[in-house]
């Protein structure tokens, strides 16, 4: 248990022993190192289950939004780019902040077990990253991994290490901040042709077999009722309810979230066909930010979005998508 | 003068055209009254706003086999429910952007103002934005963008 995960975890014994929370939103261990999954506990001897490592990737901040609609308090720890989602949830009225008790954890970055597969590592059983390095334990050896080679790709370009919202943080040791940028993606896309640009796409896209997983995880996508339901088969998540969202399954969505999107990179992380989904709520955030001024979605819990605010000077559609920058 | 015959396999785009009833859709009219011509080949489409347009019906009409879209709203400060056309600049701006991320020619998509008094513009624009999809062609790729033979693997 790494020291981090012993604070975490007495702490969460603490709240819901003192009867000070009815919950604990945390992660919980599954069949290997690599697969925690989110969880909620209700009692401190559950808390034997709770892990926090390397691989907590996922962000519970969405779990609030069902677990709100029960009484009692909540505490749930976040990430610091987890924090963003919360404040958005806030914002659109999905969530409860009276109810919850928001916890900041440390994060050193976020571990994508299918890149340290890739290096050939088979049956890993538990990894540990310090500072640029990862060190791998697997039941065939030991490995030492560059951690840029095995991060998450959200975790690359990580927003910084500010908590936009935290009732209280347990950091003990001091988090560095990533130097990425985190538009290059989307520049490079931007300088090709359209001919190229498309092939791109067309690529990528046509590898979605419309699982739905995109769309379940975003802390942005909490619609009771969905578009992309399809009400008729009775398994309400799966399978296209017709061509017209099957064919423009990705711009409606990555319209959807346009403006709210925090970034948390949360689609591109379950993606089963590993498609860039980051790069198209990544446009968004570019060409809103160069035409309507920098805005970060999430920064605080009030405010409206740049889609539904408007200025009188605002640039022409013909010459925005031409690329002029206009700024607040 | 061209016999019926000759342009018979000429390819013709569908366009539409979301006209906002207090100013473009008028100002169709008075094209009309006016004797002022526009290509028969553009649907016109009257929505009580060009706000009432949500980007939504933009890829449906692509989706439905159109080759351009174009929003003719009011011009900015001049909408009827005031602030409609400043959201719609706003949105179409960010979606028609994105299109043309994705690879789809960005003349395809067009915001334009017409009020109730610009005939002549209405005329004018509509012809011109017919004549530049008809240099584009048809548009296959919104409708390619996820033919799943042609991805990897
Ligand atoms: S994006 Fe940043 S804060 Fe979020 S998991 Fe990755 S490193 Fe941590
Ligand atoms: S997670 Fe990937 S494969 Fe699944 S629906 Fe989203 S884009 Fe498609």
């Amino acid at each position: 248990m790494n020291k981090t995960e012993e604070q975490i975890v007495k702490r969460a014994a603490e709240l819901l022993d003192n009867k000070e929370v009815d919950k604990v939103i945390g992660w919980k261990k599954g069949e290997f190192c690599f697969d925690p999954s989110p969880a909620a506990f209700t009692s401190s001897d559950e808390l034997k289950d709770f892990v926090y490592n390397d691989f907590c990737g996922a962000n519970l901040s969405k779990y609030l939004v069902n677990e709100c609609k029960s009484g009692g308090k909540i505490a749930v720890f976040l990430k610091p780019c987890d924090t963003y989602s919360f404040n958005e949830l806030v914002k659109e009225h999905r969530v409860n902040k009276e109810k919850v008790k928001v916890i900041g954890v440390e994060c050193h970055g976020k571990l994508d077990i299918e890149k340290i597969k890739s290096k050939g590592i088979a049956a890993v059983t538990g990894a540990e990253e310090s500072g640029g390095k990862v060190a791998v334990t697997s039941l065939y050896g030991n490995a030492e991994l560059d951690k840029n080679e095995v991060l998450l790709d959200k975790c690359l370009t990580c927003k910084g290490k500010k908590f936009a919202v935290a009732d209280e943080i347990i950091v003990l040791n001091e988090m560095e901040e990533t130097k990425n940028d985190r538009f290059s993606g989307v520049e490079a896309l931007e300088k090709m042709s359209e001919e190229e640009r498309f092939a791109f796409w067309k690529a990528e896209l046509s590898k979605c077999i419309r699982c739905n997983a995109c769309r379940n995880v975003c802390p942005a996508c909490t619609c009771n009722k969905c578009v992309f339901d399809n009400n008729a088969s009775g398994v309400a998540t799966k399978a296209p309810a017709d061509t017209f969202e099957e064919q423009m399954f990705h711009i409606i969505r990555a319209f959807h979230v346009a403006g709210r999107c925090t970034d948390c990179g949360e689609c591109s992380r379950v993606c089963p066909q590993h498609i860039p989904l980051h790069l198209l709520n990544r446009k968004f955030i570019k060409d809103i930010n160069r035409l309507y001024g920098e805005f970060q979605a999430g920064e605080t819990d009030e405010g409206k979005n740049p889609l539904i605010e408007y200025r009188e000077s605002d640039a022409e559609p013909s010459s925005a998508v031409n690329g002029e920058v206009r700024h607040a | 003068m061209q016999s019926v015959t000759e342009t018979k396999n000429e390819f013709v785009p569908t366009i539409v055209a979301f006209c906002c009833n207090w100013c473009s859709y008028a100002g169709a009219d008075l094209a009309g009254s006016s004797r002022l011509s526009y290509p028969a080949n553009v649907k016109i489409i009257r929505v009580p706003c060009s706000c009432r347009v949500n980007p939504m019906f933009v890829l449906k009409a692509f989706q439905q086999g159109a080759d351009g879209v174009i929003l003719c709203g009011c011009h900015p400060g001049d909408c009827h429910y005031v602030t409609g056309n400043y959201y719609t600049r706003r949105r179409m701006s960010l979606l028609f952007g994105f299109l043309n991320y994705l690879g789809i020619e960005k003349d395809r998509t067009r915001v334009e103002w017409v009020s109730a008094a610009e005939g002549a513009k209405f005329s004018a624009v509509m012809n011109d934005f017919a004549k530049r999809i008809n240099e584009l062609g048809e548009n296959k790729r919104l409708k390619d963008l996820r033919v799943k033979e042609n991805g990897h693997e």
